[in-house]
């Protein structure tokens, strides 16, 4: 399973805080308030590290193991910073058949993160995909809203590039 | 009642019985895998146990499945027969297949249950187990992920019995295992090391650390005087090793093994036990006299110092100072023993032998080396003594009965009782009278804090203190409904016992497998008989190896030289 870095929470500012502990006060004492406060909370913070699964712990009264046992269970709930722009590359049969998989390598080198990473500048995170019913336009990635077909790990650096705030993507 | 037919046989049973249970009535063993009866744990999670069923088109798991009247069932008919291999072939492509290699081997119920059903090759791909990590950061336990089938028994004891909720099920379908909180290591968990969870294991994705190779280094290492102690309970489960009926009192033997295997002493952790008795009465009658933090609580179990250190630190106060017997031994052993034996104490090497897995830990935390060494050096529990003794070729059951080496292996009734719950408390008791009254207690068997009741009450008059109030308490779920009470201020305990483990140290994490409720309660007895039939000497402060102890050595309970060696300090941990 993956592992979590644990972290002082100092990236997060006093409000987002403060927005925390007040989803956690209104859902108190609530049969099933799990679900719908890592929900809300999750909106606050962006994702869900171990500092923020334990104030959810401290403040519902449950085990943390019983909040980390849902985080990971739901696909919705990300233990790791997501990208600003969140790149997706569907793995399904037919884009692995053209070569999904190159596509995967060259972009986990050129940005440096493995599945599942975001940059350090949180301008990309890249995850994979099941089918994402596109298989005549393999092999699909999404980035953002907008669906790139055929890619060719040839394009891959125009392709981010597009994206691109300040942060530079090596061409490897 | 529920009449019904199970491969054609009557049976009527309660409304609401399972089929397997219903099964069972009848003497048929419908085999089971993720269930645990002793937890009531019937989470239907493996398949293993398949029947058919003419109220039913696919076949159902009998564990979960209620009996229904008129029901007809069938257990072993072809179609079952085939579905229950194919369920284990599954569960074994996705798993090891070295069983050779494993600590488990020979007493890992999937093997049983693979030999059960006949599975002779796996049909399936074997599936790719290098996603998986060993966890060996702690001292005490080893998980092996790639060996968890998914029973979630730990899940159910740690939470329901230990009330530790540590370990859970995460992720989901290919990614799906049991891991700590977090997916931490244990050593940077909030684990007591209690080891209940291999206890329940069925196989070997959580075990005991293995030492015995450490041990087996110290024998055969000349210039080394390697002395022993064994903790009250192993001379109460070491028998069940070698197949003696659970209950067994096997002291002699034991130490016969032990001379064999070629320790230079035999001493015995319950000599330590009567002097954690006379430190800790005197602490407690001390407290009581200079209104200082009651109630006191034991302290000789690591599991439960482990459990306060991070669930609640603002008892630490209450806890003894005291060590535990094991690390008083260890730093006796190398200040007195080597004294009077003339033993350079940097040649001595301490092997503990434990019903424990949390006593491992205690032996490595970094405090424990007050003698001016590490004050115990190794620790192996009941299996891996059981492990050492048949790699050496010896035939236990024929073993004669020997002595133990004097001083340290001389002991009290009182020490021996320290592995069942409620022992430590009935021994503090016994020499708290004697030192307040000066006299023997009228009656030394006190058993409002015998047995196996979850939390245990007594009070008792002792002289002019007058009424002594005490709890006793073992499983930290137990312990911790106790101390939630002491926390909110509704109790006026004086003195509480604590023993991690379900029915205390005779059910630890290091005792021999499969365990039972039944076998508890026939390893106490073994412990009470030698306390009451075996031993001459039933109070730990008439131990003539302690008095002499304190003669020459100490001088005096929670003197000058005691607090250098036998008292200790906790750490707050964090949750
Ligand atoms: S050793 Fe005890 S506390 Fe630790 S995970 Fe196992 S059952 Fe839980
Ligand atoms: S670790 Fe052992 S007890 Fe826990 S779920 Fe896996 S197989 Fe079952
Ligand atoms: S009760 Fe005994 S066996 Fe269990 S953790 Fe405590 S000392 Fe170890
Ligand atoms: S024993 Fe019935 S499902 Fe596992």
């Amino acid at each position: 399973m993956e592992r979590v870095e644990e972290s002082s929470g100092a990236e997060f500012s006093a409000q987002q805080w403060q927005d925390v502990d007040g989803i956690i006060d209104q859902h108190r004492g609530q049969p099933g308030a799990l679900i719908p406060v890592l929900e809300e909370v999750q909106a606050v913070t962006g994702y869900l590290p171990a500092v923020v699964q334990r104030r959810v712990a401290r403040g519902l009264g449950l085990p943390l193991s019983r909040v980390y046992g849902v985080v990971t269970f739901y696909s919705f709930f990300t233990m790791k910073p997501r990208g600003r722009h969140q790149i997706r590359i569907c793995t399904g049969t037919a884009c692995h058949v053209r070569g999904a998989q190159r596509n995967v390598n060259q972009l986990k080198t050129s940005l440096g993160i493995e599945i599942g990473e975001c940059t350090d500048d949180r301008e990309f995170g890249l995850e994979t995909v099941r089918c994402l019913g596109a298989c005549g336009l393999a092999p699909v990635l999404v980035i953002d809203q907008d669906t790139h077909r055929q890619v060719k790990k040839e394009q891959l650096p125009q392709i981010l590039r597009q994206y691109q705030g300040a942060a530079e993507v090596s061409e490897g | 009642m529920i009449k019904l037919s199970i491969d054609d046989l009557p049976v009527e049973v309660p409304n609401g019985t399972t089929v397997l249970e219903a099964a069972r009535r009848i003497n048929i063993h419908i085999p089971t895998l993720c269930a645990y009866q002793e937890l009531n744990h019937f989470p239907g999670a493996c398949r293993v146990c398949l029947v058919e069923c003419d109220r039913s088109r696919s076949l159902v798991a009998s564990c979960v499945f209620p009996v229904a009247e008129g029901m007809k069932i069938w257990t072993h008919t072809e179609r079952v027969r085939k579905a229950r291999r194919a369920v284990v072939e599954f569960l074994l492509s996705d798993h090891p297949d070295d069983c050779q290699l494993c600590q488990k081997n020979g007493a890992c119920e999937l093997q049983a249950i693979a030999e059960q059903v006949g599975v002779r090759k796996i049909r399936v791909n074997r599936s790719d187990l290098s996603r998986h990590q060993i966890d060996s950061s702690s001292e005490a336990l080893r998980r092996d992920p790639a060996k968890c089938i998914y029973c979630l028994r730990c899940v159910a004891v740690c939470a329901q019995v230990q009330g530790v909720n540590l370990l859970t099920p995460a992720g989901r379908g290919f990614d799906a295992r049991v891991v700590p909180a977090l997916g931490l290591d244990l050593a940077d968990s909030n684990c007591t090391y209690c080891g209940q969870c291999a206890v329940v294991c069925p196989t070997g994705a959580i075990v005991e650390k293995d030492d015995t190779e450490r041990v087996w280094a110290a024998l055969a290492d000349p210039q080394k005087h390697v002395i022993v102690q064994e903790a009250p309970a192993v001379r109460a489960q070491l028998g069940e090793e070698f197949g003696m009926d659970p209950g067994s009192l096997v002291t002699g033997q034991m130490i016969a093994a032990l001379r064999r295997l070629g320790f230079d002493q035999v001493f015995d952790t319950n000599f330590a036990a009567d002097l954690t008795i006379m430190e800790e009465g005197h602490e407690l009658l001390q407290r009581v006299k200079q209104n200082g933090v009651l109630p006191m609580m034991t302290s000789c179990c690591p599991g439960w110092i482990k459990f306060v250190e991070h669930f609640y630190p603002s008892l630490i106060p209450n806890l003894s100072t005291c060590k535990s017997p094991q690390q008083m031994f260890g730093a006796i052993a190398k200040t007195y023993y080597a004294q009077i034996a003339g033993v350079d104490p940097k040649d001595i090497f301490v092997v503990s032998i434990m019903p424990c897995t949390a006593k491992k830990y205690e032996a490595a935390r970094p405090e424990m080396c007050d003698s001016g060494f590490r004050d115990v050096d190794v620790v192996i529990t009941t299996r891996e003594l059981g492990r050492m003794i048949r790699g050496a070729g010896l035939d236990f059951v024929s073993l004669p009965d020997e002595d133990y080496d004097p001083p340290m292996g001389q002991y009290s009734g009182a020490g021996t009782i320290f592995g069942a719950t409620g022992g430590v408390m009935e021994a503090a008791l016994r020499t708290a009278y004697a030192v307040v009254t000066g006299k023997t207690m009228p009656n030394l068997d006190i058993q409002q804090v015998r047995g196996l009741a979850g939390v245990k009450e007594a009070a008792l008059e002792v002289g002019k203190l007058g009424q002594v109030r005490v709890a006793v308490a073992h499983g930290l779920a137990n312990a911790r409904k106790l101390m939630d009470r002491v926390i909110a201020g509704t109790t006026d305990y004086h003195f509480i016992e604590i023993m991690a483990c379900p029915g205390g140290c005779v059910g630890g994490g290091g005792q021999p497998l499969p365990a039972s409720e039944e076998k508890l309660r026939l390893r106490a007895e073994a412990l009470y008989r030698d306390d009451a039939l075996v031993q001459k000497v039933r109070e730990s402060h008439m131990n003539p190896a302690i008095l002499a102890l304190y003669e020459h050595f100490l001088r005096e309970p929670l003197g000058y030289r005691s607090h250098g060696l036998l008292h200790t300090k906790y750490t707050e941990r964090g949750e």
